[in-house]
Parts: structure tokens; C-alpha cells; sequence
């Protein structure tokens, strides 16, 4: 067994990355935001007083074990569901519905078949009524910044599963979101894929202004990506912690085996996995 | 080392190459494309073939025989009355020589022969061709091409209003919950009574001329595509639209520029199948009040015994279906190109237009969208 640092233990510049974060204005406030489903058993409680805030250029991860609640959560901010508490306030205005200050990519390919690729990520714009030539010209800049303007006549089912997402996350900032959803958007890709497009999605995150909110179950990934992770446990689905990563940026794969990186892992594990089972937790009940 | 790779690998390869060809029974595999195209041709001259087997051989069927000359007819007799032209049963007909042979006359001659509602290959196909060209045989009544134009335009006038009127009705039912309690309820009641018991009260209210045919069409269709357009446009991906609602289509936007386009290719399916039903009622609405079109022909040509007519007419409502089904089906490819990987219409007629264009529309690079 290796001694690995504490995870609370941040580097003086990685410290100073975090308090410059938290200097930021606040883009949303998820605010004691609780949901409580019925069925024919009862009610069922999936969030339970969920709260926290994400600012300005944060890229904040949310994580937790299957049935924790978290693609509930990232729907009730994305307004595709409405929560039975609380509120989710973007610059201080609740959620109502649906809306393109809150960009999402979805773990399925949501891209429209029958629109070119070009044409889907000019569809938000198109919504909003943006001049065609413009709405284009725009497109075609989000295509570059995610690498696929060559690729802008194809149709979606020409492209590969990993080309679909990038497109799915142009579509989403061409709309420049006051926030990006992403509910575990590389789940439904290869190994490595999924590993390419983490390395892109750090490097789009770089380069634009862009604040992110990322559902993922991958712990490494958490790690890998974000500013901060909230840790969701399941049953129900509440913040254990919320953990400021001490890794470091700009992060490279090679991070994976640093102290920083190992203690963050080993502190989520304990969270996630020190918790019973859900099996055990309906046994109890 | 390259040849010992040729001759360790060569058996090998071999064995692969013949593994390679598809087997002919596979769970829901594609055939080969020779087996394809084989099998589509086998479907249709399989038929062909056994009815040229049960026309032309004469022991295998012929339950008849066809008289060519009765022989002494004033030899009285139980079979008696049979005379040269008539097809009789095979019985009949040795009957009747016996009765000639106990009365030492001549044997009356006569060739085996099939019922006259089964005609032979030849005589359906010199049909196909002389059908077009025989005048009709009563004066007013119309001659097979007029009959089979008039036979489309009703066709064609019933599948329209049906489709203008239920491709939105359908739409909005399986786009809007209200639309689909409000409407799919009673269509599914209505749908359950058959068109042809509209029949009469078309006639009643609309007259003798094509209004009453082109409602029985109508009704045949229409009811069905409310509830089948409905579901296909409820099966349109929900995802899809959740993702056109968070990058910000309102309601009218997510109909137009999301489940509308989203269900087209589906749609067009429905339609061509839909338009099948519609030629199965329109011989019904045909016979209702005035007879008209193929079905007036048809019923016309069995009056008169004219078998191979009615067989040729059959056949032309078959092959006009299977065509415009097919040329539908081809058109579709260019009208969904995002599902058929070929070149939209547009682009399609622009490079047909200028053959030297295509090369330079294919190859131009993305980024240049004009």
C-alpha cells in the first residue's frame, strides 16, 4: 500500500485556481432541490435537499452510483423535468422548462438524421432566428473548434460514435449557453474513444468561455475533467461531499498515477463504495 | 517466408473463400445478391411456370373436354344434347360415345381441355394486347384504356383528400395529447365499419357520377391514416425532441422543424401502404350506382364469358400497383437522403441536368457551403 497524500491537500497554484473559481460570479444555484416520485409502493424520495452552486467557467462533475438520482438531477436543471422541491436559479432566474441558456448533450445520439451536420449545429441559432449566413458562419466556427468542419455536408449516420458527440457539443455552444449539460455523454463510447474525446472536451473547456455540469459515473473521468465533483449517494439521492480536485491544470493522461490524482480516487471510492448496497437498503426498509 | 506464408495459408484461404458464400436459409441474414435478384425473379416465374404446367399439359388437370364434333347428334341418348364448341365432363362425354357405340355410329371427337375460367398463358397475354384494342362491345361502354385512366384518377382523387386531411389530423394526434383524446376514439369506432356500407348513402347524397367512388376511397383510407400516421408520428424519437427543446424550439417550431421531419421517412412507408388499400376498395367503389373504370370492365368481360380478359385486367391492377409501389420506393431514396446514403433529389436532378457537375458537387469541400 502506497502513502498518498491527503485529498484535501492543494498545491499553492492549484489552490489559487480554486479560489480564483470561487471568486467568479455564480451561473446556477441548485438550491435544497428535492424529488420525490409516486408509485404504487409509496412515494419514492430519488433527490433529497440537493445544493450547491456553479460559477463562472467552473467545470463541475456530479458522480454517484447507478440509481442515485443524478440524470434526474441534470433533467430538473435542464428543465425536462420539474423538481417537488427547491429551485434551480440560472444568474439568479428559476428554471421554468426547457431553455438554450442550458445547452445539453445527451448520452444518446440526439442529432437530427435528417439535418447535415453543418445544418444541426446551425439549429439552435435557426431557432432563435439568426440570420442564415451568419447562423452558418458560426456553425462552421463551433465545427472547427471540436475538429469536424470537414465533416460539415455529412449527414449523422455517416459519422462515428465519438464524431457524433463532438458534433452534439458544437450543436449545444453554437446556442453559447450560459451553462453546458452533459449527462454522461462518452457512456456509450469505446474505451479509447472515450478517452480522446475527455482530452478534446478539456480542450474546448480551455479555449472557450464555457461553464460545464457533468453527469458522469466514472470516477477517473471526474477526476480527470473537473474543477469540483459533488457526490451523489443513492437512496436516497443526496451530496455526500463536494470535492475540490487538487490535480493540477492543464491535466494530461499521465496524471492518472500522480499523488493528487490516486488520493481524489481513493477518497471517492471510500464515498461511493463505502456505501451499502442498494440491495441491503431495500432489505432494511 | 512469403512462400511458406502462400502454402501454409493457401488451404486455409480457400476454405475461407468457400465459408464466404451465404447460406441460403440464415436468420434474418441478407441473401447474396445473386441469390437476391434470383429469388425475386423465382417468385414470379414459379407461379408462371405451374400455371403453364396445368394449361399445357393435358393429363394433369383437363377435367374436361372440349367437343370438336358430337358425332351422329339424332342418335337419342341420355348425353345427347352435347354439341361441338361445349366443354363437358369427362363422363358426360363417354357417355355419350358409349350410347354412339351401341348405336354403331361414328364416336364423337373431342380434346381434354381445362374450365373456361382458367385460360391459358397465351391466350391471357394476346388478351393484354387485344383487350387495348377491341372496341367495346356495346356502344357507350369505354375501352380498357379509358376504363383504367378513369380506374387512377378516382384512385388517385380519394388518396389525395384523404391524405391532405389525415396527414395533419395525424400529426397533431401523435404530437398532442389532446388532439389524440379528442379525435383517435371515435375514428377507431368509425374505422371498424367497412366502407362499403357507405355505399349507398354516397350515392344517396352525392349522385350517380365519381363523388360517391372517390368517398368510399376516401372513407377506406382516411381512417386508417388518422390512426397509423398518429402512431408513426408518436414513435418519432422522444429524445429529439428534448434535445430541440433545450437548444430552444417552441411548440410550433418542435412540429415543424422536429416530429414533422423526423417521421417523413416513416410516413412515406405509411402512405405507400396505405395506397394499397385504397386500389382494395376501389372495385367496390366502383360497382356502387354507376359502374365505372376496370371493375365495370371486369364485371362486363365475365358476362361474357371472356375469361382471359378479366385474367389480363386482374393482372394490369397488379402490375400498375407493384409499379407505382416501386417507382415510389425509388423515389424515396432521394427524398430521404439522410436514411438512403444517396444524393438528395435536388442534387440528383442538378447532376442529372449537368453530367460534368456531378464530379464537382461530390468531391467540393465541406467547408464550402454556399
Amino acid at each position: 500500500m502506497i502513502e498518498l497524500p491527503s485529498y484535501r491537500e492543494q498545491a499553492p497554484d492549484v489552490a489559487a485556481h480554486h479560489a480564483q473559481i470561487r471568486e467568479r460570479p455564480v451561473v446556477m444555484t441548485v438550491g435544497s432541490v428535492g424529488r420525490v416520485f409516486d408509485s404504487p409502493q409509496g412515494p419514492i424520495t430519488a433527490l433529497s435537499n440537493i445544493e450547491f452552486e456553479v460559477h463562472q467557467r467552473e467545470f463541475i462533475s456530479v458522480l454517484g452510483p447507478s440509481g442515485c438520482g443524478k440524470s434526474t438531477l441534470i433533467r430538473i436543471v435542464a428543465g425536462l423535468e420539474s423538481c417537488s422541491d427547491g429551485a434551480v436559479l440560472i444568474d439568479g432566474h428559476p428554471v421554468v422548462g426547457p431553455g438554450p441558456d442550458r445547452g445539453m448533450v445527451f448520452q444518446s445520439y440526439t442529432l437530427f438524421p435528417w439535418l447535415t451536420v453543418l445544418r444541426n449545429v446551425m439549429f439552435g441559432p435557426a431557432m432563435k432566428g439568426v440570420p442564415r449566413a451568419r447562423a452558418e458562419r458560426q456553425a462552421l466556427e463551433w465545427l472547427r473548434v471540436v475538429g469536424l468542419a470537414k465533416f460539415a455536408e455529412h449527414y449523422p449516420n455517416q459519422l462515428s460514435g465519438g464524431m457524433k458527440q463532438r458534433v452534439a457539443i458544437a450543436r449545444a455552444l453554437a446556442n453559447e449557453p450560459r451553462i453546458l449539460l452533459m449527462d454522461e455523454p462518452f457512456g456509450a463510447l469505446d474505451a479509447q474513444t472515450r478517452c480522446n474525446m475527455q482530452a478534446h472536451l478539456l480542450q474546448i473547456c480551455a479555449n472557450v468561455d464555457v461553464t460545464v455540469m457533468f453527469i458522469t459515473h466514472d470516477l477517473d473521468e471526474a477526476i480527470y475533467l473537473s474543477d469540483r465533483i459533488v457526490v451523489l449517494g443513492a437512496h436516497p439521492g443526496r451530496v455526500l461531499e463536494i470535492i475540490e480536485v487538487p490535480v493540477p491544470r492543464p491535466r494530461s493522461v499521465g496524471q492518472f498515477l500522480s499523488g493528487p490524482f490516486l488520493a481524489t480516487k481513493a477518497r471517492l471510492e471510500e464515498l461511493i463504495h463505502g456505501q451499502a448496497e442498494p440491495e441491503e437498503t431495500l432489505a432494511a426498509q | 517466408m512469403s512462400g511458406t506464408d502462400v502454402s501454409v495459408f493457401a488451404p486455409v484461404k480457400a476454405g475461407a473463400r468457400r465459408r464466404q458464400r451465404k447460406p441460403l436459409l440464415s436468420v434474418r441474414n441478407p441473401l447474396s445478391t445473386r441469390a437476391h435478384a434470383a429469388a425475386g425473379v423465382l417468385a414470379f416465374v414459379v407461379p408462371l411456370v405451374l400455371w403453364c404446367l396445368l394449361s399445357y399439359v393435358p393429363l394433369l388437370w383437363h377435367p374436361l373436354v372440349l367437343v370438336e364434333d358430337p358425332g351422329d347428334s339424332s342418335v337419342p341418348g341420355q348425353y345427347a344434347y352435347i354439341a361441338a364448341g361445349q366443354r363437358v365432363d369427362r363422363a358426360v362425354f363417354e357417355g355419350r360415345n358409349a350410347e354412339l357405340a351401341a348405336a354403331r355410329r361414328p364416336l364423337a371427337r373431342g380434346e381434354r381441355a381445362n374450365p373456361i375460367f382458367l385460360p391459358a398463358p397465351h391466350e391471357v397475354a394476346s388478351a393484354f394486347y387485344s383487350a387495348f384494342t377491341s372496341p367495346p362491345e356495346r356502344t357507350g361502354d369505354f375501352w380498357l384504356h379509358e376504363s383504367l385512366w378513369h380506374s387512377c384518377t378516382i384512385i388517385f382523387l380519394g388518396f389525395l383528400y384523404s391524405m391532405l386531411l389525415g396527414i395533419p389530423i395525424g400529426l397533431l394526434c401523435g404530437t398532442f395529447s389532446l388532439f389524440s383524446r379528442l379525435i383517435e376514439p371515435f375514428v377507431d369506432f368509425v374505422r371498424y365499419m367497412p366502407a362499403p356500407v357507405f355505399g349507398a348513402l354516397a350515392v344517396a347524397v352525392l349522385g350517380l357520377g365519381d363523388e360517391p367512388k372517390i368517398t368510399i376511397i376516401f372513407i377506406g383510407t382516411f381512417f386508417q391514416a388518422v390512426l397509423v400516421i398518429a402512431n408513426t408520428t408518436r414513435s418519432v424519437d422522444f429524445s429529439l425532441i428534448q434535445a430541440a427543446q433545450t437548444l430552444g424550439a417552441n411548440h410550433r417550431q418542435l412540429l415543424t422543424r422536429v416530429v414533422v421531419p423526423a417521421a417523413l421517412p416513416a410516413l412515406y412507408r405509411d402512405m405507400r401502404i396505405l395506397l394499397g388499400w385504397a386500389w382494395t376498395y376501389l372495385v367496390v367503389a366502383e360497382l356502387i350506382g354507376e359502374k365505372s373504370g376496370i371493375s365495370a370492365f371486369l364485371y362486363q368481360q365475365q358476362r361474357y364469358r371472356h375469361f382471359e380478359n378479366v385474367y389480363a385486367g386482374i393482372v394490369m391492377i397488379g402490375m400498375i400497383g407493384l409499379i407505382t409501389d416501386q417507382l415510389l420506393a425509388f423515389l424515396g431514396q432521394y427524398l430521404f437522403p439522410w436514411e438512403s446514403g444517396k444524393p438528395s433529389l435536388l442534387r440528383a436532378l442538378r447532376s442529372l441536368r449537368r453530367p460534368s457537375a456531378t464530379a464537382a458537387v461530390t468531391t467540393s469541400s465541406p467547408s464550402v457551403s454556399s
